[in-house]
């Protein structure tokens, strides 16, 4: 085969690319609509409209206006921010069972939060989260730093997760002293613990709006660099990629986007870990591909799993946390069993 | 150091890559210590030695992926590490020893990451890439197999696959460690015809490290022995690959005679040397 054919070939891997790129859009744009409409009150997709477009101050208006598109923006929000975090944590350590977690952000804002609350005094929640984000990013740089002692060229990843092992268990350990003593304490942790997108309020949103876009920036500059990587440090280097600050970048990328993520939902399980596995299939291992597409999957997977917490226990509702860990962990052994998780 | 007659003038223009008294080690550990070597535009330089003597360790540190502790590397006569390694990766690219990729690449993706140090963030994929990539397929005979998952190839291929990727780098400078590692006789030569085809009409320079004697002296301008991190002797493959050289560098007690189809020095080894 000459040259010259090999050409339409490669084109034609990008245009499906950009096909399957316009059908996850899609199905994050039905996930966006089942949420807003979906509820312990349903909302007709004709009163739904009207609310965004020209609310006159009916109930459905309220509900829309102030509960759901909130809860839907920073579900959105979450999902993307996890899994392209998850994405890169995996690319990383080229590990297909890391997750965010791995860098502490989890337990550092569960600690930041609760230590608040009884150091400080903290009441409402928009303080707690500028204290969870804080406790991430904090917990995510002293595990990059223990990472990278001793190391030459920046940290590796297996010093990186023993580093990221060692920290979220002495918070964590913290966290249990601290929430034993303290009722109130006790009380937020619980709530956040379990992971919700539910009654955070547009403020929210906006507190964490500059860290999930400031990441995705950091994502998206770091996503060739990471695909020199994943041919090995020597292949990457040799290609003219400068290895530490490809894994810095990377870092505060992951730290960024989940501790955004974590501080406003709580530990979301499983979104990290399972999404990069189901955006893979469609994108092969080039990571200017991967990175969008796992963070549509998250975001459409997380207001799935909202939407289904909302109906399936009337009156009630389930946090979305729990639904993703009760459908996720089937999903993920199911996975698992079918085909073996690639080597990266 | 015999046949010293061979090293090139370190000031000669025609020494594209030269390493200096390099001191190469990693942590305490030294391995090479006080080693100079030049690498002629144009030639096949192979680096031979026993397990362990420094050959895979020279070569890391002539292609920057390792800092000397001592002395200098120095790129067409300037210093190595303080050029760009961007820049550096345009004009020399080096293949490591049985590099690893993720499941599921596929040839044509490993070859396009060559392109790498000619893209920008703003700037992913031209018309130069493309062909580069096209041509770098079809120099290495894998146009048809360019959507094969890399792991569903046979070792052979799959080698050519890598010397794929680094050719689409576009460098006239290739460093290979060891490219025939895993590969039976068949493919190590099929892979050495490649590395042969990309000297002679590329007009690329080539060092390599390799261990099948008799493969070195066929496919060599220039063998490099080296023992205990140590140059032991350099020059055409006749002039090196001696009976003397083999007791001296590999403590083989081995016969040289003239290989029956290209006329190279061939090593008949007869055993490991005994000692008294």
């Amino acid at each position: 085969m000459s040259a010259t054919a090999v050409a339409p070939r490669l084109h034609g891997i990008r245009h499906r690319r950009v096909t399957v790129l316009l059908v996850l859009l899609a199905s994050v744009a039905v996930a966006v609509v089942l949420s807003i409409t979906i509820g312990s009150k349903s909302v007709p997709l004709g009163d739904a409209w009207h609310a965004l477009t020209a609310p006159t101050g009916t109930e459905n208006d309220i509900v829309i206006r102030s509960l759901r598109v909130p809860r839907t923006v920073l579900g959105v929000l979450a999902g993307i921010a996890l899994g392209v975090a998850g994405a890169l944590m995996q690319g990383h350590t080229r590990n297909p069972l890391a997750d965010p977690g791995l860098l502490g952000v989890t337990q550092g804002a569960a600690f930041a939060m609760v230590a608040s609350i009884i150091l400080l005094g903290a009441s409402s929640l928009l303080v707690y989260i500028w204290y969870g984000l804080a406790g991430a990013l904090v917990a995510s740089v002293a595990v990059f730093a223990l990472g990278m002692a001793g190391g030459r060229g920046g940290p590796t990843p297996v010093t990186l997760a023993l580093a990221g092992t060692a920290v979220s268990a002495l918070l964590y350990a913290l966290t249990s002293a601290i929430v034993l003593l303290d009722e109130q304490a006790m009380d937020v942790f619980r709530f956040w613990q379990a992971g919700s997108i539910a009654a955070r309020g547009g403020d929210v949103v906006w507190q964490v709006l500059p860290f999930v876009l400031a990441g995705l920036v950091l994502a998206l500059v770091n996503a060739p660099g990471l695909n020199a990587l994943s041919l090995g440090e020597d292949v990457a280097r040799s290609l003219g990629q400068n290895i530490a600050m490809t894994r810095t970048i990377g870092v505060a990328a992951v730290t960024l986007l989940s501790g955004a993520a974590v501080a406003a939902c709580g530990s979301l399980a499983f979104v990290g870990l399972i999404v990069p596995h189901l955006a893979r299939p469609l994108s092969g291992t080039d990571h200017r591909w991967l990175l969008p597409y796992s963070g549509l999957i998250g975001a459409a997977l997380l207001l799935a799993a909202d939407v289904i917490g909302r109906v399936v226990a009337p009156p009630g509702e389930l946090e979305v946390g729990v639904v993703l860990a009760l459908l996720g962990a089937p999903f993920f052994v199911a996975l698992v069993r079918r085909r073996k998780p690639v080597r990266l | 150091m015999r046949a010293q007659a061979a090293e090139p003038d370190p000031q000669a223009a025609n020494v594209r890559l030269r390493a200096a008294g390099v001191k190469l080690g990693y942590g305490e550990r030294v391995i090479v210590d006080g080693l100079d070597l030049g690498v002629e535009a144009g030639t096949v330089t192979t680096i031979i030695g026993p397990n362990g003597c420094g050959k895979s360790t020279l070569l890391r540190a002539l292609g920057r992926l390792l800092k000397p502790q001592g002395g200098e590397v120095l790129l067409d006569g300037k210093r190595i590490d303080r050029l760009p390694t961007r820049e550096v990766a345009k004009v020399l690219g080096v293949l490591p020893q049985a590099p690893s990729a993720p499941e599921g690449l596929t040839v044509a993706d490993l070859v396009a990451r060559g392109r790498h140090p000619h893209q920008t963030w703003y700037r992913q994929w031209s018309s130069d890439d493309e062909g580069a990539v096209a041509a770098a397929l079809d120099m290495t005979g894998l146009a048809d197999l360019a959507e094969r998952p890399l792991e569903e190839l046979s070792g052979g291929q799959r080698q050519r696959a890598w010397i794929s990727m680094a050719l689409a780098q576009g460098t006239d400078l290739l460093l290979l460690d060891e490219p025939t590692t895993f590969l039976d006789l068949a493919h190590q030569v099929e892979v050495l015809e490649l590395v042969r085809h990309l000297h002679q009409e590329g007009g690329r320079t080539v060092v390599m490290v390799l261990h099948d004697l008799n493969l070195a002296a066929r496919y060599a301008d220039r063998l490099v022995a080296m023992r205990a991190g140590r140059v032991i002797a350099s020059g055409a493959p006749h002039e090196v690959l001696t009976e003397d050289l083999l007791r001296e560098v590999f403590e083989l007690d081995a016969k040289v005679i003239a290989d029956p189809v290209a006329g190279t020095p061939l090593v008949v080894p007869i055993g490991p040397l005994t000692r008294t």
